[in-house]
């Protein structure tokens, strides 16, 4: 056990930003904690860096308590979204910089400082940039300096604010698995926060879905993947299909649907919502059904179609394009489900919930700068 | 970028947001030239016209480089302290939510719309003997006014806000982030100001402080109240500019009047070089 926190809360003002946070982070872990805008999950990071200290609860490293501990005294490497690298300063100062505060009794000498540089310089595949300013470095450039000015320091903790938020997609995508490749051979206990499930599945050991201050669920990407815990981590993940079906002895029923693949759950007999992904819904060609196909669209390599049931009960599924290709609309189609999760209790409404597709969005328009 | 710069090659010249230029260049090359390049032309003329020997003789009188040396060395006091305390002002007023915050900061305004005549006689009141504040430092022994530390004072008091209004916005501006980078990588909060916050700020704070020193070499209502003008004592040179000007010695208040200008163009020339050269370092236009 490396980093521990127990009911971590905070409010600023009225707002409740963490409402009891439990979390245990082993070392050398690389640890995402995915969330919307507003789900607490900077603050939280803010709070294990020693830039903000919680109302109550309780933030441990190895046993120490750390919420007595300064900033400084916790050696903490922290990447900010948008770098915060020293626009004075030569990359070379900027990833110095922990090393040159350094009270005069600990400082190493120049040239260790130097050789420490070098190696980081190179070990982070920037060693030409040394002697530039950030403001003539790109985007991606930036992210690697600012890491080496975090890891110079040989950090116990690596925290990461949104590392990938900045930049642009492609090298979004270069950036992840060279940040991947950093943390295996460096081994440090990594935690980064990140509003996109594709980075935080692809990147993490173990992601930690936020939700309103709370954790939803915490598990290994695959696992949260294919079992959400609650509606929210559901909708979130893409699960934004919500239908009202009853449990009857553990089976899943629901007038029209071929719910038959779904596995029995150990849950009450009654009502209860399930959450589909679109493209684990196949649409069966079947005159009986009570489903009718009233849209069809390409997105090239999908098919996006739209069936109803006429009474109100809309559905949304994808399927491959090349798979749908017998598909035309007016047709009657039986809706079967490859997988999903199902929550008692009833859904608000009834159909789809784009809700959660929507609060996506704007998560990722929100971090555009 | 590249591909930007082809396509728009051809086109011959890029098209302008605001209509115009041709007009509002026009204007402002006129305003500049006859309201600020005429008058400090005619001056260097002036200048030239009296001839070095001359010219050097007018200065090195023993009235006019007491009254030079005098004026010099109270705008460096005054500057002193008010690039100390103009930075101090400045970053309460940025840093820290209090209340009256919005009215300190419309107060360091004053400086700027009061006649600086007012402030000249309001200031020799203060510390005359029997004034609020000279009744307590007169028995102490320190005597403000008819001294060099009433004209400092007196350019103090006008040129303040030089310093606090270049420094506010960038100070504003600097992002948080920066300092929160520097605490988590374990510098003290006195290595953060010097290391991150200073640096940045320097540029606008140089510039500050010399158009404040600029304006003490050239203040002149507020302390000729102040300063009692006794001639090789208290007598600051762009009066005894007046003076000579009164006894239509010409060539005697043009050369003092250059000299000050050439101190004053000197320094903002160094300075804005300086600032050039920090900024163009950090890859900013």
């Amino acid at each position: 056990m490396t980093l521990s926190l127990s009911h971590i809360t905070r409010r600023f003002g009225k707002t409740e930003v963490l409402r009891g946070i439990d979390l245990e982070i082993d070392k050398g872990e690389l640890i995402a904690l995915l969330g919307p805008s507003g789900s607490g999950k900077t603050s939280l990071l803010r709070i294990i860096a020693g830039l903000d200290w919680p109302d109550a609860g309780t933030l441990a490293f190895d046993g120490q308590d750390w919420l007595s501990r300064s900033a400084a005294e916790r050696k903490i490497g922290l990447v900010f979204q948008h770098y915060a690298l020293f626009p004075h300063m030569k990359v070379r100062d900027n990833i110095a910089f922990g090393l040159n505060v350094l009270p005069r009794a600990e400082r190493p000498g120049k040239g260790a400082v130097a050789e420490t540089v070098d190696r980081l310089l190179s070990f982070l595949q920037i060693a030409p940039l040394g002697d530039r300013y950030p403001a003539e470095l790109s985007g991606g450039q930036r992210q690697r300096v600012a890491l080496g000015r975090a890891m110079a320091i040989q950090p116990r903790v690596l925290l990461l604010d949104e590392p990938f938020g900045a930049l642009d997609a492609q090298v979004r995508r270069d950036l992840r698995r060279w940040l991947r490749g950093v943390h295996d051979s460096a081994g440090i206990t990594t935690i980064f926060v990140t509003h996109d499930q594709e980075e935080a599945f692809e990147l993490a050991d173990r992601v930690v879905v936020m939700n309103e201050g709370r954790i939803e669920q915490t598990g290994r990407p695959d696992q949260i993947y294919d079992h959400p815990a609650t509606p929210f981590v559901a909708r979130f993940l893409g699960l934004n299909v919500e239908l009202p079906v009853t449990l009857n002895a553990g089976r899943i029923e629901a007038h029209g649907l071929d719910l038959s693949a779904l596995p029995r759950r150990a849950m009450p007999d009654g009502p209860a919502t399930l959450f589909l992904r679109p493209a684990d819904i196949l649409p069966l060609p079947d005159p009986n059904a009570p489903f009718r196909l009233t849209e069809i669209a390409s997105t090239g390599a999908l098919l996006r179609i739209v069936a109803e049931d006429g009474t109100g009960c809309r559905i949304e599924a994808e399927v491959p394009r090349r798979a749908g290709t017998r598909l035309e609309t007016g047709m009657n189609v039986l809706l079967r489900a490859e997988a999903g999760q199902v929550f008692p209790g009833s859904a608000q409404g009834r159909a789809t919930a784009p809700a959660a597709a929507s609060d996506i969005t704007h998560a990722l328009k929100e971090n555009r700068p | 970028m590249t591909t930007l710069a082809i396509t728009a090659a051809p086109s011959g010249r890029t098209k302008r947001v605001l209509p115009g230029f041709g007009l509002t260049m026009g204007l402002t090359l006129t305003y500049v030239g006859i309201v600020i390049l005429l008058p400090v032309i005619a001056l260097m003329l002036k200048g030239a016209e009296i001839g070095p020997a001359r010219f050097w003789e007018i200065i090195t009188a023993p009235r006019a480089m007491a009254a030079l040396r005098l004026t010099v060395t109270a705008a460096v006091i005054a500057t002193i302290f008010n690039a100390l305390y103009g930075l101090l002002m400045a970053w309460v007023l940025v840093r820290y939510r209090f209340p009256g915050r919005r009215i300190l900061d419309a107060m360091m305004d004053i400086p700027f719309a009061l006649p600086t005549a007012v402030a000249g006689l309001s200031l020799t009141a203060l510390f005359s003997a029997n004034g609020w504040y000279g009744q307590l430092l007169e028995p102490a022994g320190i005597k403000v006014v008819y001294t060099i530390w009433g004209v400092a004072i007196a350019m103090c008091f006008t040129s303040i806000p030089f310093v606090v209004r270049t420094v506010q916005p960038i100070l504003e501006d600097l992002d948080p982030q920066l300092e929160e980078a520097a605490r988590s990588l374990g510098a003290t909060p006195f290595t953060i100001f010097r290391k991150v916050v200073f640096p940045q700020i320097l540029p606008a704070f140089l510039i500050g402080t010399t158009i404040a020193f600029a304006r003490s070499l050239g203040e002149f209502g507020a302390v000729i109240f102040i300063a009692g003008n006794l001639p090789m004592k208290t007598e600051i040179a762009s009066l005894l500019a007046v003076i000579r000007l009164e006894e239509y010695d010409y060539n005697g208040a043009a050369a003092i009047a250059l000299t000050l200008m050439l101190i004053a163009l000197i320094l903002l020339a160094l300075s804005n070089g300086l600032q050039w050269q920090m900024n163009r370092r950090r890859g900013q236009p």
